[in-house]
Order: C-alpha cells, then sequence, then structure tokens
C-alpha cells in the first residue's frame, strides 16, 4: 500500500523570491529551488543534506506551505495541497507537523510548556477539550520531559528540553509526515545524542515519514533511510544512505563526505580531502550549465558541456540518481577519489 | 620554557542569582608552536577562561590564580602592559565573523587600524601590508578586496579576514574561539588548513577552543577537556583519542553520530542528567550525578588529577577507556 500512494510527493518545486527593493528598479530573482522532486513513502526518512543557501530549508518549508511555491506540485498522501487555501489546508495540518532548527524563536514565550504542547490538540479539536491535558501529560512522557515541566515557561527550560517540547508540539496530531528542519543543529553534543535517539525511537513507534533537513552528513548516516543532497537549489545526487556514503558519486557530494571532520586524529590527518574553492555562487545568478562547475574540481572534463547544459539526475541503478556530465548510466566513471579511500 | 602558563585560575562571576563559578582551579600551559585543543559544551568555561586572562571580560567577574606570558603575570599586569600584549602579541580571532568586524568600515582599514596602533605603521605601510595579509590568509585578489565592506564577504571570507586580522602584529599566541562553528563544512576544511598552515609557516602558537571533536583531531596537538568549570582530561591528542579515560569523555565520543558509534540497537550514546549549575566551587566530582561510575567517594571529594600515562591527565577516582 504504501507504494502505491507516497506520504509526500514533490515534483519539479520551483521556489524564486523577488531580491531588493522593488521601489528602486529591484534587484532581481533569488533562485531559491529550482526543480526539485523526490518522494517519501510511508515510514521513510528522508534526510535532505545541503550547506547554507542549498536550498533546503526552503523545499521544508514550501512543503509545509510557510512558503507559497513559485511552481510545481507537492502532494500529501496523493492530495495535492500546492495551492490549497489556509482553511483547506487546515484539516491537513494534522497530517503534517515541522520541528524547527532553534529551541528558543519556535516556542511562544508567553505560553506555558503544556499550552505550546496543547494547542494543535484544541484548534483541531483532536480530543475533546477536558481531555487535552491528559493528552499533553501523555506526549510529554513521550519525549522524556517530566509531566510538571508542563507549567514552566519556555526561557525556564534548557535547549534540549525546548527541543522536546517543539517534538511534542509535532507529534501532538500524530501526523503522517513530520518535517524536522536541523532539530539538533543548536545543541550541545550530549544533547544532540539524545534527541536523535529520541527522534529514531519515536519514528520506529509511531511510524511517521520524516523529511529530515540537515547539513551535518553525520546525523543522517545515522538517522535516514534514504539521503538527497542539494546544492544551490537543486539535488545533484540521492540514493540509498548506506550506497551514499559507501560510494558517493557526485563530486559535490564527495567533497562534502570528505571535509566532514572525523573525531579520531589518526584518521582525520591522513585522508584524502577535496578543499573546494571559493564560495557558494550568489542564487541571484547561478551559473549556466552545470552549477557545480564554478567549484568543481573536475570542471576541465566536463567543460564546454558543463557550461551549456544542465545536467539531469540520472538513474545509475539500485535508486542511486546523479546529476553530472562525468556520471553516465550504471557506471562508475567519475570517480573524483576512490570511494573506499573516502570511507575509511 | 612554555610560552602561557596558567596555574589555579578561577573565575567567578557576581549575579543577582547569586555566586556563578565559571572556571574552578584550572591549570594549563601552551609551549611555543603547539596547538591546544579546549573541548567542551556550553557552559563549561572553555572561552571565559581565556577571556579571563586577556581582561577581556567585564568588571563583575572576579579572577584568582596565576597566569604568565612570556614571563609577564597578565592577571596583576596594568591596563597599559595588557594593551600591549593583547593584539599585538595574544590575537582572538572569534566564532561570528560577521559581529566581531565593524560594518562601516572597509576590511582592508580595520586591518590597517591594528597595524597603525600597534606597531606605528604608517597608514600607506598598512594598507600595503593590509593587502599583503589577505594574501597570506589566500583571498583571491586581496588588492581589490581590501576595499569591500564586510557584507560583500562571504562567512569564509570574513573569517580569513579576521584570521589576516589577528595575525597583523605577528602574535606569538592566536586564540580561536570557535573559529569554524558558524561555517559550512567544505568551508571549515579550508580554514583548518589554513590554521595548520599558519602554525607551521609562522610557529604561531594557538589555543583552539572548540566542542567539535572533530576539528581537534585534526588540528590539536594536545586536548583539554572541561566540564563544569573543571579540567577533566588532558592528554596528547593520539593518546586522548585512542585512549580516553574520565567517562565524560567517553561520553562525548559516543554521543557523535559515526559509523560504529551507535550501540546494537542502534542508538547513540547519550550523557543522562544534565550541567550542573555553577554556584561554588566544587565539593565533589562535578561530573557525579551523571557517571555511571559515581560511588561514595564521587560525591564526597574532587577527584585530583592523577597521570594515568605520560602527559595523560585525568581527574577521575574510575579512569578507565571502557
Amino acid at each position: 500500500m504504501s507504494d502505491a500512494v507516497p506520504t509526500l510527493e514533490v515534483e519539479h518545486l520551483v521556489k524564486h523570491f523577488t531580491a531588493g527593493s522593488q521601489v528602486f528598479g529591484g534587484g532581481g530573482v533569488v533562485h531559491a529551488v529550482d526543480d526539485v522532486s523526490f518522494a517519501i513513502g510511508a515510514g521513510e526518512m528522508l534526510g535532505l543534506v545541503g550547506e547554507s543557501g542549498s536550498g533546503k530549508s526552503t523545499v521544508g518549508n514550501c512543503v509545509v506551505r510557510l512558503h507559497e511555491p513559485t511552481s510545481g506540485t507537492i502532494r500529501l498522501k496523493g492530495r495535492d495541497i500546492t495551492h490549497s487555501s489556509r482553511r483547506e489546508l487546515r484539516p491537513l495540518r494534522r497530517d503534517m507537523h515541522i520541528v524547527f532548527q532553534d529551541p528558543y524563536s519556535s516556542l511562544n514565550p508567553r505560553l506555558t510548556c503544556g499550552e505550546i504542547v496543547g494547542e494543535p490538540l484544541r484548534i483541531q479539536q483532536l480530543v475533546p477539550r477536558r481531555d487535552v491535558d491528559g493528552r499533553v501529560r501523555e506526549l510529554f512522557d513521550t519525549v522524556g520531559l517530566r509531566p510538571e515541566l508542563r507549567h514552566r515557561y519556555p526561557h525556564e527550560l534548557s535547549g534540549g528540553q525546548r527541543q522536546r517540547v517543539g517534538l511534542a508540539r509535532a507529534l501532538s496530531v500524530s501526523p503522517s509526515l513530520l518535517i524536522a528542519d536541523e532539530p539538533v543543529s543548536a545543541l550541545d553534543v550530549s544533547v544532540q545524542a539524545a534527541i536523535l535517539n529520541l527522534l529514531r525511537d519515536l519514528q520506529q513507534h509511531l511510524g511517521f515519514s520524516c523529511l529530515f533537513i540537515t547539513h551535518d552528513l553525520a546525523t543522517v548516516e545515522f538517522l535516514c533511510d534514504r539521503v538527497a543532497v542539494m546544492y544551490l537549489g537543486q539535488i545533484v545526487e540521492s540514493a540509498p544512505t548506506a550506497d551514499l556514503f559507501s560510494a558517493p558519486k557526485h563530486p559535490y557530494t564527495q567533497a562534502l563526505l570528505s571535509a566532514a571532520v572525523v573525531p579520531d586524529p589518526v584518521v582525520q590527518r591522513t585522508r584524502t580531502r577535496v578543499v573546494l574553492e571559493g564560495d557558494i555562487p550568489s542564487p541571484l545568478a547561478p551559473p549556466s550549465g552545470c552549477r557545480f562547475r564554478t567549484r568543481c574540481p573536475l570542471e576541465h572534463e566536463s567543460a564546454p558541456r558543463s557550461h551549456d547544459e544542465e545536467p539531469s539526475l540520472i538513474d545509475v541503478g539500485g535508486g542511486h540518481f546523479v546529476a553530472c556530465h562525468l556520471v553516465t548510466r550504471a557506471r562508475d566513471d567519475a570517480h573524483l577519489i576512490d570511494a573506499a579511500e573516502l570511507t575509511s | 620554557m612554555a610560552l602561557l602558563e596558567v596555574d589555579g585560575l578561577s573565575v567567578r562571576f557576581e549575579t543577582d542569582d547569586g555566586v556563578v563559578q565559571a572556571v574552578d582551579s584550572l591549570s594549563f600551559s601552551l609551549d611555543e608552536r603547539e596547538v591546544l585543543g579546549i573541548v567542551g559544551e556550553s557552559g563549561c568555561g572553555k572561552s571565559v577562561s581565556l577571556m579571563s586572562l586577556m581582561r577581556l571580560l567585564p568588571p563583575t567577574e572576579k579572577v584568582d590564580g596565576s597566569a604568565r606570558f612570556d614571563g609577564i603575570e597578565l592577571l596583576t599586569a596594568s591596563p597599559r602592559q595588557i594593551r600591549r600584549i593583547r593584539g599585538r602579541q595574544v590575537a582572538f580571532v572569534f566564532q561570528e565573523p560577521m559581529t566581531s568586524l565593524n560594518p562601516s568600515f572597509r576590511v582592508g582599514r580595520q586591518i590597517a587600524e591594528v597595524l597603525e596602533q600597534h606597531l606605528s605603521m604608517t597608514r600607506r605601510a598598512a594598507n600595503r601590508r593590509a593587502v599583503e595579509l589577505l594574501d597570506l590568509v589566500r583571498i583571491p585578489a586581496p588588492a581589490r578586496r581590501v576595499d569591500e565592506y564586510p557584507h560583500q564577504l562571504s562567512g569564509g571570507m570574513r573569517q580569513r579576514v579576521m584570521i589576516a586580522m589577528a595575525l597583523a602584529c605577528d602574535p606569538k599566541m592566536l586564540v580561536a574561539d570557535e573559529p569554524t562553528t558558524a561555517l559550512d563544512v567544505t568551508i571549515q576544511a579550508g580554514i583548518l588548513d589554513l590554521m595548520r598552515d599558519i602554525r607551521e609557516r609562522l610557529g604561531t602558537a594557538i589555543v583552539l577552543i572548540t566542542h567539535n571533536l572533530g576539528v581537534v583531531a585534526d588540528l590539536a596537538d594536545r586536548v583539554l577537556v572541561m566540564y563544569a568549570g573543571r579540567k577533566v582530561e588532558e592528554a596528547p591528542v593520539e593518546g586522548l583519542f585512542a585512549n580516553p579515560q574520565h567517562p565524560y569523555t567517553l561520553g562525548l565520543l559516543g554521543a557523535i553520530p559515526r559509523p560504529g558509534s551507535a550501540d546494537q540497537n542502534g542508538r547513540l550514546q547519550e550523557i543522562p542528567g544534565r550541567v550542573p549549575s555553577l554556584d561554588g566551587p566544587w565539593t565533589a566530582c562535578a561530573f557525579a550525578d551523571r557517571c555511571p561510575r559515581a560511588d561514595e567517594i564521587t560525591h564526597s571529594e574532587v577527584p585530583p588529577l592523577r597521570e594515568v600515562a605520560p602527559d595523560h591527565l585525568v581527574a577521575c577516582f574510575h579512569p578507565g577507556s571502557n
């Protein structure tokens, strides 16, 4: 049944923002997301990875319709929600919920934590009013918070506790899709581990699908079934997690993997590193053709094709998709570095 | 002889809610050309300890102990003496390059200002040197970049400008406080390479303050792990990662997701409980309430630092690597 209707389908999603003051002649168009497609099956966790400015958060915000997509289609459990009105969306809000990065600014400081978690229940009228508090207690218990904390305000809690409140709020409506936008980036390592464990446990028990947005490859490897890597508004590679980490094909993915620091001095100091030159280009004027070409260490091999032609995602087998001129169907030719060397 | 010798450093803040003991009898030293990594989670005192040495904290701080830098006692030095050290012999690089740079001045001017202040260079010579410094930190087209404002530069570029400014007076010691935390991984890799290069070419000693054990593994020669204002473990980098002794260090390492770090149930190691409040000098092991090895003595006495291997110090009654 899960094969029939994915929990979330995103097709050719485009989100452009207008930049600069329109009064003074206008700046330009920020190509935040350009033609992104993916699907998340029931109970699947997809990691959306990228650096700042890659458009990964914009994708998440479009899915929950915090942003209005410029074009493309978003389907939640088979139903097109791309242009649903706020009113039409309201009943669907119990099917998807989002957890934000910053547990400080995403909780209303004037509500107690119990009120914050109970708010979706009240709005959605999922339980009778008198049972809300009982359900909130249960939710606090589920996310590992002492029930007494219901009466506290967010500022009285630590960052990790606040993130648990955010998670309890998201889970209060038993959504089929959870969008987690960098949920652990603002937390200390030991607290991160607890939240990641919790997310994993909850997913296994409750079976929701998850779009996990992050810049940290290591958390994706720990948590997700499948990974999509974004660069400058586009997906450049997507694959089952084990596959992507053992045999990354896109030069950008390879650079990203090799740049991540490993907490082991022996490994860290001997591994091959690809240091990318320059910075991520401005999404106001993305490079023509392949968007990665300005930083690609293999640019000399793919030019001039990379200047004129945008590489499309091709299936290299086993659900592994790559958008690179140097990678051809079912062949391993774009080996910037030997994959074994990268993962050792 | 050590370049920096810190002995029994304690930092307290008097706040409305009582005393906060941010750093408690911290001792360490830094040799010339050495990279010392100071690791710990938020609030462990890693930044405050270095800030207090350079007298960068507000007057509500109470600092005790001694800190000798190149033969000068920092904690009792006059403001004049400190000003001569700060910026010239000891330079800082902070986490957030956007807030550390002045948005209304061109970056070249900001670098040149350091040179004019500390080395009494002429404006023209300082401007010329600013271009060289940007080149040193591998900023492309430095002659053009000096005339740009901070907002025109990317995060990685800004951090390079900060490093250029820090290196302006050829300091003996560089304090890098979370220098890559605000940066993307591919940019972080470049900054780490740059810092390694600086140490090798200029021989600058570096204190690297970070919460990221991966960054420490990359760059540090020696590592100091802090918890709740105290040093809990100190060791050469290989020794610390290959043979961690303190349960807190072990917990930190186990909490990082990486292949092999999850247990048989696929879970990461958590450190139960939370950081204790820092309301006075410790009378017991600060980690006792969260420690699986805690027993009676742990709750009644402060564990002394013991040498468990050459240069490997641990403050734990029950050290061990598993």
